[in-house]
């Protein structure tokens, strides 16, 4: 009976130690391959450099530093705000029949592939756009309109999930006193659940900075720091994902360093939005 | 005319039945003690007369319920100003995330009143009320979260009266504080009862017993008697009413 006991907790203990081994060699990897292009090119040059010509070996991202930033940016301005909104809207305001059956639709946002999130932005938000504002409609506009929707789920459910952890007696408490459903909301119910919201804004901002395929497919891509929302922009995943079927050497090299920068920003973000919910 | 008047009230959350043909009044600044066990729906009372109830699905009512001889589910009541004039103490007291001051001055602000010292009046005179302005006047402006339970419970009363209600309900005000905290709040209550009229839920007979007002038992869903305190304690005209008095059950 012991030995079993000890059996588990051996067995058990080794198949989670793994997950955190296989997250360890991830980033032994990433590291390993990335480092040679950080000290031949310079980290500096590599950071801060705005020619991204692999085939004349000037290697500076900052263009696509620049470009993951702006997209992220502009996701979270269009997904929190309506996400955010959606949430208190079925939390909230609509009668549970309608909630019951609005949060399984939004969350089914979550299950359409990314790609598919692409092709619908190519034919139609980018046409949108270049018909209505100018420029080649390829765009950062284009791409946070189109990671603005895919991060609605995880904004919606996790914000919605926090708003419905706040007990009963508080809102209760506030309507007694004659305030009515907004004023209540505003007051008491945000204030209590702005941990988990925040929770959701992290998850949210992961999911952007991170998404690839469909940036890809209304991006445009060009290697230059955007000047405008209307202008062509490469995100880092955009330009691993594009480049890594056919560069070797220094070039292949600087991918996998374009990775530890990507690898060190969200983990940073993370780090630093973490503590903003912890200090509540 | 009495205050508030239940005429064959009943309430229904679904298909349970809460409340039972209720005939009840309360006098105007008259303190009335609804005393019974869980269950037997003397918090559903309470809901019913602010329409806090009406935020449960699938609750209705039948029968009437009259504040000053007016329905209170009458199509015309403004149900935000109904609950200005029935104010709220619940078992669980909450302060908003603000200081002591803002919560007290909360509720006149929402009735409009912005001068700062008519609200200084107001918050001064909500907190004397309550019984807890001699402890909290030298740090009003800080976080009301930091106050005990007691503390925090009185200034949900204060928070109440701040609002200037006709009618006061508290919901088992007592039943998470220490007995000094209780004899505090109950203290506080025999002041309130000559300008307010009060309505207080308890599962607890000795309770009922130290406020010493009118009592009603509830039980299951029933009015079964009601009286002032001293005659039904001392002698109890309902068989389950001494039941639950005794300690039989409940």
């Amino acid at each position: 009976m012991l030995d079993q006991e000890k059996w588990a907790e051996t067995v058990l203990t080794v198949v989670g130690l793994s997950a955190v081994a296989i997250l360890g060699l991830i980033i032994l990897f990433i590291f390993k391959e990335g480092l040679p292009a950080f000290t031949q090119v310079g980290l500096w040059q590599f950071l801060t450099g705005t020619d991204w010509l692999p085939s004349k070996g000037k290697l500076g991202i900052l263009p696509m530093i620049a470009g993951s930033f702006m997209v992220t940016a502009g996701a979270l301005l269009i997904g929190l705000p309506l996400g955010l909104g959606c949430a208190i809207y079925l939390s909230e305001f609509a009668t549970p029949r309608t909630a019951a059956l609005l949060k399984p639709t939004i969350e089914l946002l979550a299950g359409i592939p990314s790609v598919v999130f692409g092709f619908i932005g190519l034919t139609l938000i980018v046409p949108f756009i270049r018909v209505f504002f100018g420029g080649p409609g390829f765009s950062v506009l284009a791409s946070s309109l189109v990671l603005g929707i895919m991060i609605l789920p995880t904004m919606v459910s996790v914000s919605y999930d926090a708003l419905r952890a706040v007990p009963l007696t508080y809102r209760e408490g506030m309507l007694a006193l004659g305030a009515s459903e907004w004023q209540t909301v505003k007051m008491v119910v945000l204030p209590a659940a702005r941990p988990g919201i925040l929770a959701a804004a992290i998850l949210a901002m992961g999911r952007a900075v991170g998404e690839t395929m469909a940036v890809i497919m209304v991006a445009g891509n060009s290697a230059i720091v955007p000047g405008s929302v209307l202008d062509p922009v490469r995100t880092m995943t955009s330009n691993i994902a594009l480049e890594m079927g056919y560069a070797t050497g220094l070039h292949r090299q600087a991918l996998f360093a374009t990775g530890v920068v990507l690898f060190v920003i969200i983990s940073v973000l993370n780090i630093v939005a973490r503590a903003v919910v912890r200090r509540k | 005319m009495p205050k508030i008047k239940a005429i064959n009230f009943n309430f229904f959350y679904a298909k349970t039945q809460a409340l039972h043909s209720l005939n009840l009044e309360i006098k105007l600044n008259n303190l009335l003690t609804i005393m019974g066990p869980t269950g037997s729906g003397k918090t559903t009372f309470l809901r019913a007369l602010n329409r806090l109830n009406d935020r449960v699905p699938a609750a209705r009512h039948a029968g009437q319920l009259l504040l000053d001889g007016t329905d209170v589910y009458a199509p015309k009541v403004d149900v935000a100003e109904l609950r200005r004039r029935v104010g709220m103490v619940f078992a669980l007291p909450l302060p908003l995330p603000l200081s002591i001051y803002e919560n007290v001055a909360y509720g006149p602000r929402k009735k409009g009143i912005n001068s700062r010292s008519r609200l200084d009046t107001i918050v001064e005179k909500a907190l004397i009320d309550a019984a807890i302005f001699e402890e909290v006047k030298d740090r009003l402006n800080s976080s009301a979260q930091h106050l005990s339970g007691g503390q925090q419970q009185r200034l949900a009363l204060a928070r109440v009266l701040a609002v200037e209600p006709e009618v006061i309900l508290l919901d088992e005000p007592t039943s998470g504080l220490d007995p000094l905290s209780t004899f505090r709040i109950e203290e506080t209550l025999q002041q309130l009862k000559k300008q307010y009229t009060i309505i207080l839920v308890t599962h607890d007979p000795l309770q009922a017993a130290r406020i010493n007002s009118d009592v009603a038992f509830l039980y299951l869903g029933k009015l079964i008697e009601v009286g002032p305190a001293t005659e039904m304690f001392t002698r109890p005209r309902n068989r389950r009413t001494e039941d639950y008095i005794t300690g039989k059950f409940g």
